[in-house]
């Protein structure tokens, strides 16, 4: 066939697009503005809803690539245009390749919880993020706050940047809800006499078994669910976090002290997804994530003929779902390019 | 002669059930177009958190919002006037629910309609 | 506490603040309540700094506490609020300095509302013309008056005699900062600092050598809220409130707190009276209270002002201890003695709260 592709962003999505598209023949540059490929699930501890190490995920997803793909690292691609049936796509390096087709694969950024000024993070050193507390767990370091003590409490606060008009994010980032559950699970095993909170507007525990995570999360862990959002946080004397909610079930405004809150950050669209998306005529959407041709059918393609989108670039998604979309997409562009 | 009840030792338990299709749901159209943010709320609580009012009433706009859609307005006429309209909440609704403006509408329509005296009162 | 974090969010939240030429408007309660406040604040603009100040004597009240008690409605306050800015436009001057926070807020949110329905402007100059025959230019700069004070606070500082700091010990004093709720909650972008850790008392206390608490009900309001006070028997809740942010600011034992708004400072400082009568609790330390300033009277008394030419013996919780710690000289004999040496006449002493007289 002898076909080109080149597949920006060598995340999950990546990996397992130009994965698929070698195993289909293809030859495949997949280019990586990090020095390392592997994208955010580099952070990630454990996955839910398992357990399985991050790193392992990794490791598994990276050995299916071909060794005819060309990884092109510590490249950030600045440049894409169509010109007649082939497009040209440059790096911020000069790097240049042409492609008969390009997968946007490019992922999403963490909301900055900065953002968020009445949380606190940034300012209360116990406000930390699900990512910072990935980190923590990653680091087999002891669990302790930033004060040096075992929490006695932790708080996790879902939604954070998601579902949030006045940070202009309206979307549900989908995968916070189970990661909170399961950080607040891998807490009780790390501090079996802590209490955890989660405090949520809804709990979206919409994938396989993640019901049943939730289920264990009160059965053997006890960990209680509060239904409310944060409205603010402050720190007391000795660096417990105060926060405020309301108990809507109660019907009563709630005060409770913490010594660690993890706030759980949503996801936003990679901040190059759109100005890449712009440079080839793709129209915007309003929550900045690129939109794929028919979102019930035609979930990899775009309106423009021979690009195509896998992974989260296209919205929030898990691992798994992302997996299965760059593999779905690898058949997208097979059936574009073969005809 | 003014006929006097007869007790017998017990009463006639009122019913708490919210009667939907008694209710009268007027109120609750007339606010939607006034403020058609209303339809937003996700009943989050965020504004009845940080509301001051509520830290030492029995009071959240969140109920109140509720009280309204299902056309409990006998409660909702006594729950709204606790608001101090000082707008803590609209800082803080992820839905931006003009939630200031939402009270003082109600006020108002209930001021307009005085629907309250025909209602019929579940709480 | 991580003050960078606090830093960042700070750079966010800058305004303009006219550097002279101001047209000052009092506010028409703060005279009753700390009749030096607003005095101390022209005089160390006038004397002290050489500015250019206005001090209008014909504006009326801007009915902010009408308007957020539901008994002014919005087109009248407006109406009112529109003859202010003519005053200040016949009077020659574009910079609009405000002494109360709710005006400030309330002129804030009238030149948005304008800026959003134009035609409500030109509305409201058709009502101020056919009632008064004025007219007015909308303010170049509005201002609060601790915005002034806040810019020029290093100034303040260089002639400043004493320091927010303990002269014993050679601390820092801890301050509690309190900011009006109709300051920046409102509009977080006019205010400096924004809304969650506003800056502007925070950055005077700094420059004056003292130390800012942070504490769990910071943000919580004095609990003043207009309508909570001024009934009768809702009074309650606004006592309630003042004491949920002493409870939660006890334990760092605060040597003072400082305020920007009239309504705060007044509650803070006469509920503590209220609260030592009906429960025997003081705040500070020896049946102490804690003592409430106005952020110009702490100028004042860094610049070495009379403590009772600036109006600190109304002060419910007395003001003595905390002149002690600094090392601020002050004669009790004149305490309850008015400008001319006549004798106030001796408050009554409270049960709990400790007074201090000759
Ligand atoms: C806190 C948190 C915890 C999570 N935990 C789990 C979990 O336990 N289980 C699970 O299934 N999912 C989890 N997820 C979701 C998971 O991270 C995503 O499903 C996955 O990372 C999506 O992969 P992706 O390739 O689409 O995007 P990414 O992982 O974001 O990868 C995108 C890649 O594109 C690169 N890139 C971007 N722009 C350019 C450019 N211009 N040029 C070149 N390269 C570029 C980036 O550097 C990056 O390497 C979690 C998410 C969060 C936020
Ligand atoms: S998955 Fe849960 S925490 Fe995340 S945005 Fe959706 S509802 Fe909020
Ligand atoms: S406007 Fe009313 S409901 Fe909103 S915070 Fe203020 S008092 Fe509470
Ligand atoms: S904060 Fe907004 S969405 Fe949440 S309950 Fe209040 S009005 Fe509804």
């Amino acid at each position: 066939m002898g076909k080109h592709v080149v597949v920006i962003g060598a995340g999950p999505a990546g990996l397992e697009t130009s994965a698929s598209l070698a195993k289909l023949g293809f030859h495949v540059t997949l280019v990586e503005k990090e020095d390392v490929s592997g994208g955010h699930l580099k952070k990630w501890h454990a996955l839910f809803p398992t357990l399985l190490s991050g790193k392992d995920a990794l490791e598994t997803i990276t050995k299916g690539l071909d060794s005819s793909i060309k990884i092109q690292t510590a490249t950030k691609v600045t440049g894409l245009e169509a010109v007649n049936d082939y497009f040209t796509i440059s790096g911020h390096n000069g790097w240049q390749e042409k492609a008969d087709a390009v997968v946007l694969t490019t992922g999403f950024q963490l909301f900055d919880s900065h953002r968020k000024e009445e949380y606190g993070y940034g300012i209360y050193e116990n406000v930390i993020t699900s990512a910072d507390l990935e980190e923590l767990f990653a680091s087999g370091k002891a669990f302790v706050n930033r004060h040096g003590n075992k929490p006695e409490r932790v708080g996790f606060v879902h939604c954070v940047g998601s579902r949030d008009e006045k940070v202009n994010n309206l979307h549900c980032s989908k995968v916070c809800c189970i990661t909170a559950v399961k950080q607040a699970i891998e807490v009780k095993q790390l501090l079996p006499d802590a209490e955890v909170f989660c405090f949520y507007m809804d709990l979206r525990m919409f994938g396989r078994h993640y019901e049943e995570l939730y289920k264990e999360a009160q059965e053997k862990y006890n960990i209680q669910f509060i239904r409310g959002r944060l409205s603010e946080s402050t720190e007391d004397r000795d660096g417990n976090i105060v926060v405020k909610v309301e108990d809507t079930l109660l019907g009563k405004p709630l005060r409770i002290k913490v010594g660690l809150l993890v706030l759980m950050a949503g996801m936003e669209p990679a901040p190059d997804t759109k100005p890449l998306a712009n440079m080839l005529g793709l129209k915007n959407v309003s929550d900045g994530f690129i939109q794929p041709l028919d979102e019930v059918l035609h979930t990899n393609s775009t309106e423009i003929p021979g690009v195509f989108v896998a992974g989260t670039c296209s919205g929030p998604k898990s691992v798994s779902d992302t997996l299965a979309d760059a593999r779905s997409a690898a058949l997208a562009v097979a059936d574009y390019l073969k005809s | 002669m003014e006929k006097k009840a007869k007790y017998f030792g017990y009463s006639i338990t009122r019913d708490r059930q919210i009667d939907y299709d008694a209710n009268n749901h007027d109120i609750c159209k007339i606010i939607a177009k006034a403020e058609p943010t209303l339809n937003l709320c996700i009943s989050c609580g965020t504004c009845a958190a940080t509301c001051t009012a509520g830290q030492f009433t029995d009071f959240s706009l969140r109920q109140v919002i509720l009280l309204l859609r299902r056309g409990e307005t006998k409660s909702l006429e006594n729950e709204v006037s606790k608001c101090m309209l000082c707008g803590k909440c609209q800082l803080v609704c992820p839905r931006n629910v003009s939630t200031r403006n939402l009270v003082i509408q109600i006020g108002k329509a209930l001021y307009d309609k005085k629907l309250s005296a025909e209602t019929v009162n579940t709480k | 506490m991580k003050l960078e974090g606090k830093r960042l969010i700070w750079q966010d939240y800058q305004k303009e603040i006219a550097d002279d030429h101001y047209f000052y408007a009092r506010s028409c309660i703060r005279q009753t309540f700390f009749p030096g406040a607003e005095a101390v604040f022209v005089k160390i603009l006038k004397d002290e700094l050489g500015k250019d100040i206005h001090d209008e004597q014909h504006h009326t009240s801007c009915t902010g506490i009408g308007y957020h008690s539901d008994v002014v409605p919005f087109d009248t306050t407006m109406t009112v609020v529109a003859r202010q800015f003519a005053l200040m436009t016949e009077a020659g001057y574009e910079n609009y300095a405000a002494s109360c926070v709710t005006s400030f807020g309330l002129y804030t949110e009238i030149l948005d509302t304008w800026h959003h329905f134009p035609e409500k402007e030109a509305q409201i100059r058709e009502y101020l013309f056919k009632a008064t025959g004025r007219e007015f230019t909308k303010p170049k700069n509005l201002a609060h008056a601790s915005d002034i004070v806040y810019k020029f606070r290093h100034q303040i500082a260089a002639k400043a005699k004493y320091k927010l700091v303990d002269k014993n010990t050679g601390k820092p004093l801890k301050v509690v900062e309190h900011i009006g709720c109709h300051y920046s909650k409102m509009f977080p972008h006019k205010g400096i600092g924004g809304a969650e850790y506003p800056y502007v008392l925070s950055g005077m206390i700094e420059a004056w050598g003292g130390e800012v608490i942070d504490y769990p009900e910071r943000r919580h309001c004095c609990g003043f809220g207009f309508r909570q006070y001024l009934v009768q028997a809702n009074r309650g809740f606004s006592l309630s409130c003042s004491k949920k942010k002493f409870e939660s600011m006890e334990p760092y034992e605060p040597d003072m707190i400082i305020t920007n708004c009239p309504g705060c400072p007044m509650f803070l400082d006469r509920w503590q009276y209220a609260l030592s009568e009906m429960e025997g609790k003081t705040y500070g330390e020896n049946h102490n209270g804690i003592p409430v300033f106005t952020y110009e009277e702490v100028a004042g008394m860094i610049m070495g002002y009379d403590p009772w030419e600036i109006g600190l013996q109304v002060h419910q919780v007395p003001a003595e201890p905390l002149l002690d710690k600094i090392g601020i000289p002050y004669d009790s004999s004149r305490k309850f003695k008015g400008k001319n040496g006549e004798d106030l006449g001796m408050p009554e002493s409270p049960s709990y709260l400790k007074f201090y007289s000759e």
